[in-house]
């Protein structure tokens, strides 16, 4: 399945744009997603913290992905 | 409740307008603004980002929880900026208003501790000499 994952912040420049297209096998999940996006980018690990948004929510690590999710890695927060 | 994310400068009085109630005895709010150092360096200005549809969503939960939380809340306001500030600038404002004020300060500090927990915004300090995505590294 393809997927369209969006990119803020640190994670957008470690990347150099800011949105990734993937083809990963069905049902991947967010952990098996964020181990493949730290293989190809080992800046990703460096980071405190970095989670996965689906359709705007923090999604847990066995959560599976689909084709159509909203999808955006979200590295350490600092609004305020 | 009033939740928005802008480019624009934040008119501090519109958002505490915005709180007004009739049954509100106290209005507390929350100004983040732009401090001129960070960790012993001197900072000349801030950029924001935000994942803007999300950041929205999270705000809106924030307050909702808060109003689980104290059910005696009359109103929420939260505006936060994105973009480039400057030093002084107003970055964000929380305001709630309550019956009476113990309430207004305990939801006030939740709202902006929770805020800066799980809002997608992210800030870059930029100094003289270089820039820095704040707390992205241990």
């Amino acid at each position: 399945m393809k997927l369209s994952i969006a990119l803020f912040g640190i994670t957008r420049e470690i990347v150099g744009q800011p949105q990734l297209e993937l083809t990963v096998p069905e049902g991947q999940s967010v952990q098996q997603l964020l181990a493949g996006l730290q293989q190809t980018y080992p800046a990703l690990g460096e980071l405190r913290s970095l989670a996965v948004a689906v359709n705007n929510e923090y999604a847990q690590p066995d959560a599976p992905l689909h084709e159509r999710d909203e999808i955006a890695l979200i590295p350490p927060v600092s609004g305020g | 409740m009033l939740i928005e994310l802008t480019d624009q400068p934040i008119h501090v009085a519109a958002v505490l307008d915005a709180v007004q109630a009739d049954g509100a005895g106290a209005v507390n709010s929350f100004i983040g603004t732009i401090r001129n150092r960070s960790t012993g360096r001197r900072v000349v200005r801030l950029h924001y980002e935000a994942y803007d549809q999300m950041a929205v969503h999270q705000l809106r939960k924030v307050a909702e929880q808060a109003m689980e939380r104290w059910p005696m809340l009359q109103k929420v306001a939260v505006v936060h900026r994105k973009g480039t500030l400057e030093i002084g600038d107003v970055a964000v404002v929380v305001a709630v208003s309550t019956p009476h004020r113990a309430e207004s300060f305990a939801a006030c500090q939740y709202i902006i501790d929770t805020l800066k927990e799980v809002v997608p915004i992210w800030k870059k300090e930029e100094y003289e000499d270089g820039t820095v995505w704040v707390a992205a590294h241990p």
